[in-house]
């Protein structure tokens, strides 16, 4: 369960430049609930996301996973309670690593890390089955680098490895935006499989308002640092994207939506 | 070469394989340009010295010294981390301050180790030359230490570091804390550097505070003609290469200065390392742009 009052992030705070990201967003997720993030660029998305994981630190409001205030928590320390995946198949995994280094990198996270070796046996035959799962034939490359594989290969990694240790929250930061329609297509499959097994609390942030609606239970849409759109359930069911588009166009004031990249998918 | 030449060239090697093994650790694994390695090792060399001559154990001197040369590794990483000086500069501040530091600990520019033990006195008399048994100890000092090294870099801290050095920003999201992976980094690559020094110390006779001028040049060298040589992934291949290269580097310069015919002196021995580096820096690129040139060629 994830709950989010009021928060407020800046940046730049006191220069020409400085940008109100955040300003005062209130959200409660329910244990299990997938939750789809979307919204124009610039609207906070990212943001939102990176005070979850604990990359901004919001100067303002509350932040509570499963009970505990982890408003002011660095980022490696909301690791024990937060798994992502990257939008950048490059910033999320080591590419100069190897496949089961990246594994067993993962599998320690909110861990103490020892002195023992990272790949002992039983380990890396734990590697092996769960890398099977996936089906892409990844279990007899484990010692390749992670950089040899393809961007595809490498978020279906990345998913995996968010589950290889427990985690109260997964977010996924269009983690399928820098790949093709098709391979997209199976990440996203593979996502809802893996969020369904491991019931997951989730937050997916979407730049496509199709895949916003087709996957998860609930739909939020962020503009200018506010949640806007807030839908679940039949009210979600009974949406479709124009439905979706026209609704977004009343919270703007009935501006035209002039951000091309809503209305794709 | 003579054989007493070429043993020289062995034990300097291996000496200084232990430079190679902490720039390896912090200019690869934690990608950190340090330059603390010019101070650091002159700071062991002085801290040693100084000990041996005040009747201290010669391994308990070294170990000091080792930790002397932590301690100079954690002010460089402090000055980074903390107070995001950038770690070139941060380095060059903590080395020319380890300049007057190490002036302070010996109280003069050199010392003179002529009567003290040191940790290879148990094993001169043993049947063995002088020349061979240097080198000797040093390289089983070398032996342990990179399979040390090498089990310390593949355990979950270890991988833990290698991955604040290759992306920081998916390590912390794995719950790795980066800026403790870069001081215990910074303090072992420094530690080592530091035990080069008293080694080089208790070997060679002396202390001085000039010894320091180039190290990181020497140990870069190393790393490089390392990778050159032996170009592994598994982590101990790239460790042995490191003492490879070390050695084959001082080999080389040995050759260099040896042979009268190029006419070239002792004094020459920075000019030879500089250019003996960029040779080494040059060199894959000429091959790679030879073997695109050879594709070309057959399409």
């Amino acid at each position: 369960m994830i709950t989010v009052n009021g928060i407020h992030v800046t940046f730049g705070l006191g220069t020409p430049l400085e940008k109100h990201a955040l300003r005062g967003v209130d959200l409660t997720i329910p244990e299990g609930q997938f939750v789809t993030v979307i919204g124009s660029n610039g609207a906070g998305k990212s943001t939102f996301l990176g005070a979850l994981a604990g990359d901004v630190i919001a100067e303002e409001g509350r932040i509570a996973i499963d009970g505990v205030d982890v408003t002011r928590w660095a980022t490696p320390k909301r690791a024990s309670l937060v798994a992502r995946v990257f939008q950048d198949p490059m910033v999320g995994s080591c590419t100069a690593l190897t496949i089961e280094e990246n594994m067993a990198l993962a599998a320690a996270r909110g861990r103490r890390r020892g002195l023992g070796s990272a790949l002992r046996g039983d380990r890396r035959r734990h590697f092996r089955e769960r890398i099977a799962e996936l089906g892409l034939g990844l279990e007899n490359r484990l010692h390749d680098r992670m950089g040899l594989l393809s961007g595809g290969q490498r978020q279906a990694v990345s998913l995996l490895m968010a589950t290889l240790a427990g985690s109260k929250i997964l977010l996924l930061d269009e983690h399928t935006a820098a790949l093709d329609p098709g391979t997209a297509e199976f990440v996203l499959g593979l996502t809802r499989r893996i969020v369904e097994e491991n019931r997951l609390t989730t937050l997916m942030v979407t730049h496509s308002m199709r895949q916003a609606l087709d996957y998860g239970d609930r739909t939020v849409m962020l503009h200018e640092g506010r949640i806007v759109l807030d839908v679940s359930g039949e009210q979600r069911a009974g949406l479709d994207v124009p439905h979706l588009l026209a609704l977004f166009a009343k919270q703007r004031g009935g501006e035209d939506i002039t951000d091309d990249s809503l209305l794709i998918g | 070469m003579s054989e007493i030449a070429f043993f020289g060239a062995v034990e300097i090697g291996l000496v200084y394989a232990l430079v190679a093994l902490g720039v390896y650790l912090s200019f690869r694994v934690l990608d950190f340009p340090d330059l603390t390695v010019d101070g650091s090792f002159p700071l062991g060399a002085a801290v040693c010295a100084t000990l041996l001559v005040a009747g201290v154990n010669p391994w308990i001197a070294s170990l000091v010294a080792a930790l002397a040369g932590s301690m100079a590794g954690l002010v460089t990483a402090t000055l980074n981390v903390r107070f995001k000086i950038l770690h070139l500069l941060a380095s060059i501040l903590t080395m020319i301050a380890l300049f007057s530091v190490n002036l302070r600990v010996m109280g003069r520019p050199n010392v003179a180790l002529l009567m003290q033990d040191t940790v290879l006195t148990p094993f001169y008399g043993l049947g063995l030359p002088d020349h061979v048994v240097r080198p000797l100890v040093v390289l089983v000092v070398v032996v342990v230490i990179v399979l040390l090294l090498s089990r310390f870099l593949n355990s979950e801290f270890g991988l833990a570091m290698r991955a604040t050095g290759v992306n920081a920003r998916m390590a912390r999201a794995q719950g790795v804390q980066t800026d403790f992976h870069i001081y215990a980094g910074m303090a072992l690559s420094n530690g080592l550097c530091a035990l080069a020094g008293a080694l080089f110390a208790q070997t060679n006779g002396f202390a001085d505070v000039t010894t320091g001028i180039g190290t990181i040049v020497v140990g870069l060298a190393a790393v490089i003609v390392g990778e050159t040589v032996l170009p592994a992934r598994a982590i101990l291949w790239a460790l042995v290469g490191c003492v490879v290269g070390s050695i084959l580097y001082r080999l080389a310069v040995q050759l260099a200065l040896s042979a009268d015919a190029i006419g070239l002196q002792a004094s020459d021995l920075n000019l030879v390392t500089a250019v003996l580096v960029a040779v080494a820096l040059i060199l894959p690129r000429v091959r790679l742009k030879a073997a695109s040139k050879k594709r070309e060629a057959v399409r």
